[in-house]
């Protein structure tokens, strides 16, 4: 048998084809480089006309009427569409179908849509939305989530969209005396997404009475199953296929301009498009829940946790998205990766007039981990215990139970995460560069003032759905002329599980030349979300599943013709081998029939949560910590984080570059969050929907990223033992910026994004006002 | 309205007629929806993301920012002329060597910037490239890759300027 090596040719010239393990080209990277890569903002059609949507300009407000007459009158103008043109269901929802297509009598959030134009140039569609005329008739909104429960409700499914009461072990475990508790309460702004690429797509009108939606998502099947609801069509009418996706992290779970593209369509008998603006962008999906968070811990004098109390209130806006699933996260992994014996959490999610918030990267565990952090600090200081060695001391390991009373049955290296992370060498030096220093290219730090702090952090969540989701991805290999084709629905977001289906496909079957199918609905099965970092897990599973059916098939037919035992035949750089020698057959022969298998993937099954919030709600766990070293100016309250380390639990490794820009990718979103982005809403109405004013890193903002370890412990069940890795990263580095924060100043700082005024004015009260 | 006598533009080297533009459209929008070059990418269209970069004649610009006819008469270049498929301009390469790309989104833009910062700073230290990309926004890499990836075109273009 032929070893090859990576990226070594095969003895007759052959390139390999990509294999685990190997940072295999993405396939979608040369366009992506030269710019033909079409991303759903890129579609075109001669024909086309562009859409746009009215948007309410009040939190909260009742609809008296709506004159869409002027508009309609306008030179190229099409159509002019309200909620009376919806044929179907006139709402939508992930969870709870709450949220109206388009409004009709009132309006619940800034922004919701009232309206949509089609119409012959942006412009014009633009003038046409100002020529409509609405009766509004605004009413006080209801913004703080504290109130939502006993305020009147604003939506018929009332103001609080799920509660859960979880309480574990002995309740009155506290009820001693020699005990040490630390109490806090702590608060997590509103973090946006902003993925780069607009929500945009494109609708084209079908002689049966359907439409093609051309769309950018996460998940095409659900869209779909909510859009044909909507339509009055049946599925078959309705058909998605992927758009270029620019960057999700959530932000595209729910639907937003897929059912207006297909009224227009349908109704103009025209492709129709249309592309948000970042500024209505920042209206237009979901964001990462608000969260106010009281904790108390409990632990022996030598820092043995024995209870955790929490109260989390998470503001879900004016619509329920996945505000079930996410209380549902922030409670489960409310106490952190520690072994607490007693623990009894509240959380709760209510309805506000505030945007809608649901599913961003991390979903509910960003939040508590930012408190749990917060409180093991604090702990650490009241018992005078090195904070490390606390969190090692109460470190979660497999056959542990978490809160929900769920036994750890796969692998959990907690200890060896915050331990690899802790103990690696730091290269931060101090830097004389003005342009190093907090304030950056202002140059306003003293630099005399600048102090310099450090803090770990650890956190982890769930991978794939959980609380008895039936969570599943179709997958179909046809291996034809050597070639192998595969089919699923999986949407590509930037994450590159195109090239991780290819390296799987690539080891399973020995080939070299794979194809990835199309991704849309019509030809394939669901392939479940992308997102809750399942996509590896589940489609990579899914594609696994698929090219072994087809290496069964093909050399179980093979093994019974030569007589071999079908263990002793290899399927490598496109040929079949006995491990004998005996056989060398072309794959590309083999195979001039085809070869073909369709699978549906599924992970084991999980239970819902019981009235106590009890129950094995979760198919895996993966774990990461962070290390943040940064310089603070208290003056100015600028911060510069000078650099972060960081150490996760992966599984395996199965693309090195790819992981790596996981880990990086995501501790900026984290950074992000600790001091910069926030989506400021006063009475309801976002004040900084711009690129200008809602802040991200950019690449002066982000320090160097140091990876300390990759802990690679196989995953029972998962595909070649590789976690999904792309939340983790996420959660972890805002605790561990925000605490390294702290030890630099020595401030509470409860509350992310940590803002100058949090620090220069409670540092210096003489200055001002404490904010 | 429209701007019925057009205007030509130099796109790539090669002129293009500009007809039937309404006044106001920018040159992203122009380069995007009349001349079929969808490269430039569209994220803010304010000015701060660098989505659309291009070069005008010697200055990198954001096209969202420009007027389209005030393009008129002077150079300008596109993602679409910087390499293309089989002919990979080195910064492109090095993208793809270095993991830099994930969505790809920011990428034609950060391509464009970098490309421009090379030329004119053979071997940038890391704050100068950190602050010459400052005003491209990517939300998927937090910019290692990409960091990486001007390392490996700066020492690939020295290695070519190097007899």
């Amino acid at each position: 048998m032929t070893v090859v090596e990576t990226g070594a040719e095969t003895d007759d010239g052959t390139s390999v084809g990509p294999r685990i393990g190997e940072n295999a080209p993405r396939p979608d990277g040369v366009p992506k480089v030269t710019g033909d890569f079409a991303f759903s903002s890129d579609l075109h059609h001669d024909r086309m006309l562009w859409g746009a949507t009215l948007r309410s300009p009040h939190a909260a407000a009742r609809i008296g009427g709506i004159d869409t007459s002027p508009a309609l009158a306008m030179n190229g103008v099409h159509a002019v569409l309200t909620h009376a043109d919806v044929p179907g269901s006139p709402t939508y929802g992930l969870e709870h179908r709450d949220q109206p297509v388009l409004a009709g009598d009132v309006v619940r959030y800034e922004g919701e849509p009232v309206a949509v134009v089609a119409a012959d140039h942006p412009d014009t569609a633009r003038r046409a939305l100002a020529a409509i005329h609405v009766d509004w008739q605004p009413t006080e909104p209801l913004v703080d989530p504290a109130l939502a429960e006993t305020a009147d409700p604003i939506h018929p499914d009332g103001n609080v969209i799920r509660r859960i009461h979880l309480r574990h072990g002995d309740q009155a475990a506290a009820q001693r005396d020699d005990l040490v508790s630390v109490e806090g309460t702590y608060e997590v702004g509103m973090q946006d997404q902003a993925f780069l690429g607009p929500e945009s797509g494109m609708a084209v009108p079908d002689e049966d009475g359907g439409v093609d939606l051309y769309v950018a998502t996460q998940w095409l099947h659900v869209d779909r199953d909510q859009v044909a609801a909507c339509l009055d069509l049946p599925h078959e009418k309705v058909r998605l296929t992927l758009a270029g996706v620019g960057g999700a992290f959530g932000a595209r779970e729910d639907l937003s301009l897929h059912v207006h593209l297909c009224l227009l369509a349908l109704r103009t008998g025209r492709p129709v498009k249309m592309s948000y603006g970042r500024e209505e962008s920042f209206h237009g999906h979901v964001h990462r829940h608000p969260a106010r968070m009281w904790y108390r811990h409990h632990a022996t004098t030598d820092g043995d946790l024995v209870r955790v109390e929490a109260h989390l209130l998470l503001d879900g806006g004016a619509y329920a998205s996945s505000s079930g699933a996410v209380i549902a996260n922030a409670t489960c992994f409310a106490a952190g990766p520690y072994m607490v014996p007693s623990v009894e959490i509240e959380g709760v999610v209510v309805r506000t007039d505030n945007p809608p918030c649901g599913a961003m990267r991390g979903f509910g565990a960003v939040q508590t981990c930012f408190a749990h952090e917060a409180q093991m600090d604090r702990l650490a200081a009241a018992l005078d215990m090195d904070p490390v060695a606390l969190r090692l001391r109460n470190a979660l390991e497999p056959g542990d139970r978490l809160a929900t009373g769920q036994v750890i049955t796969g692998t959990l290296p907690v200890a060896e995460v915050i331990r690899a992370c802790a103990d690696h060498p730091s290269a931060a030096v101090g830097s004389d560069e003005p342009m190093a220093r907090p304030g950056g290219a202002g140059r306003t730090a003293d630099a005399e003032h600048v102090v310099r702090g450090e803090a770990v952090a650890v956190g982890f969540k769930n991978l794939m759905f959980s609380e008895g989701f039936d969570d599943s991805s179709a997958a179909r290999c046809v291996l034809h002329h050597g070639v192998a084709t595969i089919t699923c629905a999986c949407a590509e977001v930037g994450q590159g599980f195109v090239t991780l289906a290819r390296q799987i496909a690539g080891e399973v079957l020995g080939v070299n030349e794979i194809v990835l199918a199309p991704v849309e609905t019509t030809s394939i099965g669901s392939a479940g979300s992308t997102s809750a970092s399942r996509q590896t897990w589940m489609s990579g599973g899914a594609v696994q599943l698929a090219c072994e059916t087809v290496r069964r098939e093909l050399l179980a037919g093979l093994a019974t013709t030569h007589g071999l035992p079908i263990d002793d035949l290899v399927l490598v750089d496109g040929r079949v081998r006995s491990l004998s020698g005996d056989l060398d057959l072309s794959l590309a022969e083999l195979t001039a029939e085809p070869v073909e298998a369709d699978v549906v993937h599924r992970h084991a099954p999980t239970s819902t949560l019981d009235a106590d919030g009890q129950g094995d709600a979760h198919v895996s766990f993966a774990v990461s910590a962070h290390r943040a070293i940064v310089d603070v100016d208290p003056d100015l309250g600028l911060v510069k984080v000078v650099e972060l380390t960081t150490s996760q639990d992966v599984g395996r490794v199965l693309h090195p570059l790819q992981a790596l820009g996981q880990l990086e990718g995501g501790a900026a979103q984290g950074v992000g969050l600790a001091v910069m982005e926030e989506v400021q809403v006063a009475n309801g109405r976002i004040r900084n929907a711009s690129f200008t004013d809602y802040l991200i890193p950019t690449a002066l903002d982000m320090p160097p990223l140091e990876v300390a370890a990759l802990i690679e412990q196989p995953e029972p069940g998962a595909p070649f033992g590789a976690k999904g890795i792309g939340e983790p990263p996420s959660i972890s580095s805002t605790a561990a910026v925000a605490a390294a924060v702290r030890d630099a100043t020595g401030l509470d700082l409860p509350r992310v994004p940590v803002r100058p005024s949090d620090i220069c004015l409670v540092a210096n009260p003489e200055s001002g006002e404490a904010a | 309205m429209t701007n019925e006598s057009g205007f030509s533009l130099s796109v790539n080297g090669r002129s293009r007629s500009v007809v039937d533009a309404l006044p106001g459209e920018s040159l992203l929008f122009v380069l995007r929806e009349r001349l079929g070059l969808a490269g430039s990418k569209n994220a803010c269209e304010e000015g701060e993301c660098g989505s659309c970069t291009v070069r005008l004649d010697d200055e990198t610009v954001c096209s969202c920012l420009v007027l389209a006819e005030a393009a008129a008469g002077r150079q300008v270049m596109t993602i679409e002329g910087l390499g293309s498929e089989g002919d990979l301009s080195d910064v492109q390469q090095a993208f793809l060597d270095a993991g830099a790309v994930q969505c790809g989104f920011c990428t034609p833009g950060l391509l464009m910037a970098i490309d421009a910062l090379l030329e004119n700073d053979p071997d940038p230290d890391d704050l100068t490239v950190r602050e010459a990309i400052s005003g491209n926004l990517c939300r998927c890499t937090g910019y290692g890759r990409i960091l990486d990836a001007v390392d490996r075109a700066a020492e690939a273009r020295q290695a070519e300027a190097t007899p």
